[in-house]
């Protein structure tokens, strides 16, 4: 660090002279430290998009149920009879790392207020997450931080937890990933935008007292590569209180039901430079803000600290002059605090005053429109053709014990519950489908509707094609929310990629955006929001390209018995439904853990099957026991999970040894009655039956249930005792 | 008859809990802590979440709130009086209730659907069920492990006041049943007359197939069936 002290002060806040330069432009002069404080965080790689906003605009992202596309706080989508679903992914990785604990949990805390902002009360929250491999002690220690941190937060605050994914892999043992989405539900007359409107009202912080924590969390954590010296960086890590949280959604959605705010911004990044700034700029508004009225924890903090603190559990609500004595009231009712700091003013100007004197004046917009845009090269990586060329599709003779119980016990197939069963996944009386399954199930209460959210990733697959792997999983998690008996409605994505200074990186990226949105556009699925999380490179090691998509199915009415995966009972038929492929073991499981492999070229997605497959799964969800995607460790993992679940063995035949292990996509496991399987406009083939005490794969070898059942249940226990 | 359900700051199983009395229907309203009468009400039910960020200790702020009064004063007047979860642990903090619940054996979290076999029948929890009755209730709970000293252990297993002890699905006592290393398997207790009551599982969470389990109801349904009891001595 102390080389550091040496450096111009915008560069300690990680600006380049360039920009720093265009700061001068802006204003005319060179900027007062409050002002440079605030540009550096809100021209952060975190807060401005700069490498990635030119191609963002890529996605699709209208349909005719869209009432709030990207941009906004969350992405807002239309349910019919008056009601609203408002959902929003977010990462916290840097944080994590450095402080697991109070870096998973001021992430959750971070996206319900996103969601709470938008007028909605969040009813669930779901965590993606990568870690490197559980055999290293330090990794343990990250997982079972970040888990206890989600539950420490999440289940004091009051949201349930619904599960999330999990990837295990060298790459992130020094950058692991902490991804976070939320859903909230409301009527569509409490939806609230962020627009400061009316000159003369009034700008009320809400919630906890602003302190030194969290400054330059947005730029400093966020926005920069990691080293050996990044335990440095811990004083950047926000601290969360879920209790002051809980009591601010109470209080925030008892304002909005009474009609009591105009307008209100979340304090995440960047707290009340951006607060301030955004709500102005969105309502093409300035503001006067006074800094000694925001409560503080501690005295003599700068205008630049009290600015750029990310303290969490704040908002900002604008609120006209006649309700501030009721939102006043509100925020006692509740104690939490409520600070009249600011007033709407006409011109597009934001004036931040402390101790009478002005310490910043400039033009509120220019802190999110006059962000840096950079068009940063691309090229394709050098790696790829030799890891295609070095890849194969036929796999390798073993013995089907040995193979399946090493499937069964990798901790990313082995049963999750040692994770999901430390989050409360129940509250709210709505989890019809809990985690554990394809994607969870949420009744809403009250009506016949029903939401589905699966989150899925798959870093290798994407290191190997980032193009095809982004474009199978918005395939993927389609179909996984199709199994329940919803549809695909609307995806939020999560794009966590190395450092965009390099062209591979970026080339990671691009191709990404592209598969991603030629998937959307092929399921006629619109992108609502996402989130873009750059520089996850430690030492110069870049991360696996770690697209993370959050897919919404939707169901009106939801079905009557939608499919579980404990369903199976003796003499059910056994059918895969779906494309008859050629194998698929580039990035398989099989290839991974038994051969230790990471090569060849995953297949492409079928663009005539792909969605017709979705489409079948929505409707055979209504009337089959069990249906269940074809992912990692193909068909026979798919199968032994129904087994272990169902407590009930099987026997299945005709399926050739590579197609065992084959993870190609756009394929399920339907398993019901006899004859019980409806006309299908897509391929379908029976393969066994249901009974008896073993998973039997007949010429291939067979297992006992119990044995399957104890493996698969420990492997993650075992590794974090 | 009309429950009063107590929202402290924190609390947050409140609209759950009203949710299963409206299935049985029972009127039941929300009372904020701030408020200090509960005038009109004929029970009172102290739901699950986190009352006063559960800081300090479980439920030791919470016995402070301005409502807590009138709850000891209905607990005093033999009306109905139950704890669910975290409202289990303020009801002891108050004294109402005897014993304490401490951090679980494990040190995690758990959320997860346990067994509870039905030792007593003569509460506001369980005048609705038979002795030996098995029900299947999701528990959810850091602080679930019930401790008291081996004298009142002995106290309220001599006199009754065990309502639900843990154990496998068909109602044996085991140790591989107690999910948090709850004393004596005990998930449950009553005070001596019976009418406050608390438990560390949600049986408002068990009230419709749809959530796996219906169990909740023969729980929720011994707060009218104890009140009619009470009422008609």
């Amino acid at each position: 660090m102390t080389s550091m002290t040496a450096e111009p002060a915008h560069r300690q806040l990680g600006m380049t002279d360039e920009e720093y330069e265009s700061v001068i432009e802006i204003l005319g002069r060179e900027p007062r430290p409050a002002e440079l404080a605030m540009y550096s965080v809100m021209w952060s790689e975190h807060c401005s998009y700069k490498s990635s906003r030119i191609h963002l605009g890529r996605f699709p992202s209208e349909a005719p149920w869209v009432v709030v596309g990207p941009g906004e706080n969350a992405g807002v989508v239309d349910l019919g009879d008056g009601w609203l679903a408002a959902l929003r992914i977010e990462s916290h990785n840097h944080p994590s790392f450095v402080e697991p604990y109070q870096g998973a949990a001021t992430g959750v805390g971070g996206i319900l207020r996103d969601i709470f902002t938008m007028g909605a009360r969040p009813i669930a929250v779901w965590d993606p997450l990568r870690f490197g491999e559980l055999e290293d002690a330090h990794n343990r220690y990250l997982l079972n931080g970040v888990v206890s941190g989600i539950a420490g937060y999440g289940n004091a605050v009051g949201v349930p937890t619904l599960g999330g994914e999990i990837e295990f892999a060298d790459r992130y043992a020094s950058n692991p990933l902490v991804n976070v989405m939320a859903l909230g539900i409301l009527k569509r007359e409490q939806l609230v935008l962020s627009a400061a409107s009316g000159v003369g009202n009034i700008a009320v912080l809400l919630g906890a007292a602003t302190g030194r924590d969290g400054i330059g969390g947005a730029s400093i954590l966020a926005s920069a590569s990691f080293d050996e010296q990044s335990g440095a960086k811990r004083p950047s890590v926000q601290v969360g209180d879920p209790f002051e949280e809980k009591k601010l959604i109470e209080a925030c959605l008892e304002m909005y039901e009474r009609g009591l705010v105009v307008g209100i911004q979340d304090l995440g990044a960047a707290g009340i430079s951006c607060a301030t700034s955004e709500c102005a700029a969105n309502g093409g508004m300035g503001m006067d803000v006074d800094l000694d009225s925001v409560p503080v924890r501690e005295e003599g903090m700068t205008a630049g600290e009290i600015l750029m603190s990310e303290s969490q559990e704040r908002m900002l609500a604008i609120v006209e002059p006649k309700s501030v004595t009721d939102v006043v009231a509100v925020a006692n009712k509740w104690d939490i605090n409520a600070s009249l700091i600011g007033t709407v003013t006409e011109g597009g100007t934001l004036r931040v005053r402390q101790h009478g004197e002005l310490v910043a004046e400039l033009p509120a917009a220019s802190l999110s429109d006059d962000a840096p845009k950079y068009n940063r090269p691309t090229a394709r990586p050098q790696y790829l053709d030799n890891l295609w060329a070095q890849g194969s599709d036929e796999a390798a003779a073993g013995d089907l014990a040995d193979v399946l119980l090493a499937l069964l016990d990798d901790p990313a197939i082995a049963d999750r519950s040692w994770i999901y069963q430390q989050y409360d996944h129940q509250l709210f009386l709505n989890t019809v489908v809990e985690p554990g399954h394809d994607a969870s199930l949420l009744r809403i209460k009250g009506t016949e509707k029903a939401l589905a959210v699966s989150t899925d990733g798959h870093g290798r697959r994407c290191y190997l094609d980032p193009r095809r792997g982004a474009a199978r999983l918005v395939m993927e998690s389609a179909l996984n929310v199709a199994v329940t008996g919803t549809k695909p409605y609307a995806v939020v994505d999560n794009l966590n990629f190395g450092n965009p200074e390099k062209p591979e990186i970026m080339w990671q990226f691009t191709e990404t955006v592209e598969g991603m949105s030629a998937a959307c556009e092929l399921l006629g699925v619109p992108v609502i929001g996402g989130n873009v999380s750059f520089y996850n490179e430690t030492d110069g090691v870049d991360i696996y390209p770690s697209p993370v998509v959050g897919m919404l199915g939707f169901a009106d009415p939801m079905p009557e018995n939608p499919p579980r995966l404990d369903r199976a009972e003796e003499d059910m038929e056994i059918w895969i439904v779906g494309p008859d492929a050629a194998p698929d073991l580039a990035a398989s499981a099989f290839s991974r853990v038994i051969h230790g492999r990471l090569d060849g070229r995953p297949a492409d997605i079928d663009t005539d099957l792909g969605p017709r497959v979705i489409a079948a799964a929505t409707e055979l969800a209504g009337s089959v026991p069990v249906l269940h995607d074809v992912s990692v460790g193909g068909v026979a993992v798919a199968l032994a999970e129904i087994a272990i679940r169902s407590e009930c063995g099987f026997t299945v035949g005709n399926v050739d040894w590579s197609q065992l292990w084959s993870e190609a996509p756009h394929r399920l496991v339907a398993v019901c009655p006899r004859d019980g399987l409806p006309e299908l406009d897509v391929p379908a083939r029976r393969i066994g039956t249901m009974g008896g005490a073993t998973l039997n794969f007949l010429e291939h070898g067979q297992i006992a249930v119990e044995d399957a059942t104890s493996i698969w249940r420990e492997a993650l226990p075992r590794r974090m005792a | 008859m009309k429950i009063a359900v107590v929202i402290f700051p924190g609390t947050n199983c409140e609209h759950d809990v009203v949710h299963g009395l409206d299935l049985i229907g029972v009127d039941a309203e929300l009372v904020f802590h701030k408020q200090t009468s509960l005038d009109g009400f004929d029970g009172v039910v102290l739901p699950g979440g986190f009352a006063h960020g559960d800081y300090l200790r479980t439920g030791a702020i919470a016995r402070f709130s301005p409502i807590m009064d009138s709850v000891v004063a209905m607990a005093d007047s033999g009306k109905p009086v139950v704890g669910i979860c975290n409202g289990f642990q303020v009801l002891c903090e108050a004294g109402l209730l005897p014993g304490a619940l401490v951090a679980n054996r494990d040190l995690s979290f758990i959320c997860k659907p346990v067994n509870l076999r039905v030792e007593s029948n003569t509460s506001a929890l369980t005048a609705g069920a038979n002795v030996g009755d098995v029900v299947r209730i999701p528990l959810n709970s850091y602080e679930g492990n019930y401790v008291a000293d081996d004298e009142t252990l002995g106290h309220i297993e001599a006199n009754g006041q065990v309502l639900f002890r843990y154990s496998d699905g068909s109602g044996t006592v085991t140790d591989d049943a107690n999910p948090n290393g709850s004393a004596r398997n005990i998930a449950g207790v009553s005070n001596e007359s019976g009418n406050v009551a608390g438990l560390m599982p949600h049986p408002e969470r068990a009230v419709e197939q749809i959530l796996g389990s219906m169990d909740g109801l023969l729980l929720l349904g011994s707060i009218p069936a104890f009140f009619d009891l009470v009422g008609a001595k």
